[in-house]
């Protein structure tokens, strides 16, 4: 039979209580509310009925469909003593990689930065690589490191980075702004509203002579950004970052991605105050970073596992790619058609087609091009900005 | 009552929970807390509220939410028309307008939806808020107050404390997330498709004439079919009428007629591109399968 590890000494709530302060360090949040609903789920119930006892503080606990999945192994490592060091530990350093304190910040800033310079190195090595490997690649990189040369090296740098921040935050704002289908009071609506009216028509013996209106106020649209940082896209990666950075500081409620051959959650990262340490988490977070794409394969997965959350009809997408893929097309095709069925407005920022004489050619590019709805250059910073004004009428 | 009578109780009114389920019903009851449900379409998130309904012998009420879901169509609304009518017949009699006042906002004039009547009943009942992630986040917040103090504050009239505490039920499936101070008031519970075994259950619960050779096959390629990559994949009220339509067509076993059977799949795939994914070789490979 399983036993759990305790010695009789310290009572049940103390042990839930400690249960509790587990689960919050692995991410689970719960506090006194569900202490206290866990010990009067208990009072009705046999304790010693191991998964009885489970099922109670699982159906407590767990608010969400990632805690519910994740739940039992906590159960089992904290009561039955089975590997709670590993998933604690872990979840540990992440969280105290939040909290860490403005005092030690640029300590960490160092660190991290020279972690970062690390994996820039390995960046190169990949995309060299990879250039080497295939025709295209080679043609894709060599037209790059030119590109480099005239207008991305300036870009590098802390100042233009915070420029990329700001082109963000006013072009977030020109998309946010939408109608909802609620109303509030407004002189000049569209809707009458009856219940200020009967009330006035009280004075007026019953004829309703002022008539208030309602109207639908502006409601906020979110923006989900995928960014590509292939080996084709890597010299426009930092530049991008800080400009989803920018969005994110906008509205708390952007979510980000990164994609190359894998997708990467980055919403969380990027929420991070500091532009700097968010940006060099984010080059450690992106494995890969650097190497091939397959876009239409990250869409894919993107719609299993995202997109039903994330997007809806005021839903901006915005997609950062130059559109070389090495998935088939028409895999591209059906599934930029399932987001765009979600009813989202879908924008392709292409640094590519900045250059003169460029056509979407690019065979994944070709294909997307019916789903989107606004395309444009994005190669320096005025492009982006340049952008802005179209946004509105999206 | 422990939750293993909820179980069985649920079973006896045809709904087959899974134990995680059956606790989480349980402790929601026992501890007076909403008890919110998240899972796939289909997988009986709503049926639950109705079965509780039955099996507690109390009414269901439903709120159905929606984007720009507010106020007047789920707590009250002022019977307007009939308010303007009271002030002119008022009026003629020569009342004072205080007087109209207090008549015209009493609760003669007032229309309940769904949550003001739903704290006003007799007995407890169920209340149903059915896919809450699609109303928006200002109704979430309002409801947040709802369940926390179960009363209702209309300006006109004063609080309306709740006379008894209905038995909340709130389901999602992932339009949008959901707030986390919602969650944490809740006691939650993930409803996946049920297993093989329970599948079987729920068949011989609905048709208890079908034969347990055909139940087989038919729960066997209904689990086979969700493993395919398909937009909607058919949920426990699809399997239900698939079964409907195959036992009543007269079919005995699947691998009889694959032309019948490749017409019957309209109850199983709800989109032009899921039945274009499945043609009839993909069905031949799964009733291969799940014989």
């Amino acid at each position: 039979m399983q036993t759990t590890r305790f010695p009789v000494r310290s009572s049940i709530a103390e042990r839930v209580t400690d249960f509790m302060s587990h689960l919050r360090g692995n991410g689970i949040p719960v506090g006194f509310v569900e202490t206290d609903a866990a010990m009067r789920a208990f009072a009705g119930m046999n304790v010693v009925d191991v998964d009885a006892t489970r099922m109670a503080l699982k159906a407590i606990c767990a608010c969400n469909e990632d805690g519910f999945e994740r739940f039992d192994d906590l159960f089992t490592a904290f009561w039955l003593n089975r590997g709670r060091e590993k998933s604690g530990s872990v979840q540990r350093d992440d969280i105290r990689n939040n909290a860490s304190q403005r005092s030690n910040l640029s300590v960490e800033d160092d660190g991290s930065a020279s972690r970062s310079s690390g994996s820039q190195s390995e960046i190169d090595a990949d995309r060299t690589g990879e250039a080497s490997a295939g025709g295209e690649g080679k043609l894709v990189a060599s037209r790059i490191s030119n590109l480099e040369k005239t207008d991305f090296r300036e870009l590098m740098t802390p100042q233009s980075l915070d420029q990329a921040e700001q082109v963000a935050r006013a072009i977030a704002r020109q998309i946010r702004d939408r109608r909802s289908r609620r109303r509030r009071a407004h002189n000049r609506g569209k809707q009458i509203d009856l219940r200020r009216v009967a009330r006035a028509a009280v004075q007026t013996g019953g004829e309703p002579l002022n008539l208030f209106r309602l109207k639908k106020p502006d409601r906020p649209v979110t923006l989900v950004t995928l960014l590509d940082v292939s080996g084709s896209m890597t010299v426009y990666a930092r530049v991008f970052l800080a400009f989803l950075k920018g969005l994110m500081s906008a509205d708390q409620r952007t979510e980000a991605f990164l994609f190359h051959t894998k997708l990467v959650n980055i919403g969380e990262a990027l929420r991070d105050h500091d532009t700097l340490r968010a940006i060099n988490r984010l080059s450690m977070m992106a494995q890969g970073f650097g190497g091939g794409t397959k876009i239409a394969g990250n869409l894919a997965s993107f719609n299993a596992q995202y997109a039903g959350r994330m997007v809806n009809g005021r839903t901006v997408v915005i997609i950062l790619s130059d559109g070389y893929d090495t998935d088939p097309p028409e895999k591209m095709a059906s599934e930029m058609q399932r987001l765009k069925k979600r009813g989202c407005r879908i924008i392709w920022l292409n640094p590519l087609m900045g250059w003169k004489d460029y056509a979407p050619v690019a065979q994944g590019m070709a294909a997307a091009l019916p789903f989107i709805d606004f395309f444009a250059a994005a190669n320096t910073l005025e492009s982006l900005a340049a952008i802005g004004p179209h946004l509105e009428g999206l | 009552m422990t939750w293993t009578d909820i179980k069985s109780d649920l079973a006896g009114a045809g709904y087959i929970a899974s134990d995680e389920l059956a606790m989480a019903v349980h402790l929601a009851q026992s501890l007076g807390r909403p008890l919110l449900l998240e899972g796939a379409a289909g997988v009986g998130k709503t049926q639950i509220a109705k079965t509780l309904a039955q099996v507690l012998d109390t009414r269901l009420i439903r709120l159905q939410c929606y984007e720009g879901l507010d106020a007047a169509t789920s707590i009250y609304e002022w019977n307007y028309q009939r308010q303007l009518l009271s002030i002119r017949a008022s009026a003629d009699e020569g009342a004072a307008s205080s007087e109209i006042e207090d008549r015209i906002f009493s609760e003669k004039y007032l229309l309940k939806r769904p949550l003001l009547e739903a704290i006003q009943q007799d007995v407890s009942p169920v209340l149903l808020i059915d896919e809450i992630d699609r109303a928006d986040e200002e109704f979430e917040a309002y409801l947040l107050e709802l369940l926390s103090d179960f009363q209702i504050s209309i300006p006109e009239l004063g609080t309306i404390a709740a006379t008894t505490r209905p038995h909340v039920v709130l389901t999602a499936n992932g339009t949008r997330d959901l707030s986390d101070a919602l969650r944490r008031r809740c006691i939650y519970s993930f409803v996946d498709y049920p297993d093989k075994q329970t599948e079987l259950v729920i068949l011989k619960a609905h048709f208890s004439q079908l034969n347990s050779h055909l139940a087989e096959q038919i729960v066997g390629f209904v689990q086979a079919l969700r493993k395919e990559d398909l937009e909607k994949k058919p949920g426990v009220a699809e399997l239900l009428d698939w079964t409907a339509a195959v036992s009543g067509l007269g079919i005995n076993d699947l691998s009889d007629d694959p032309a019948t059977l490749q017409a019957t799949l309209v109850c199983l795939l709800k989109t032009q591109a899921d039945q274009a994914a499945i043609p009839s070789e993909v069905v031949q490979r799964l009733v291969g399968k799940a014989a």
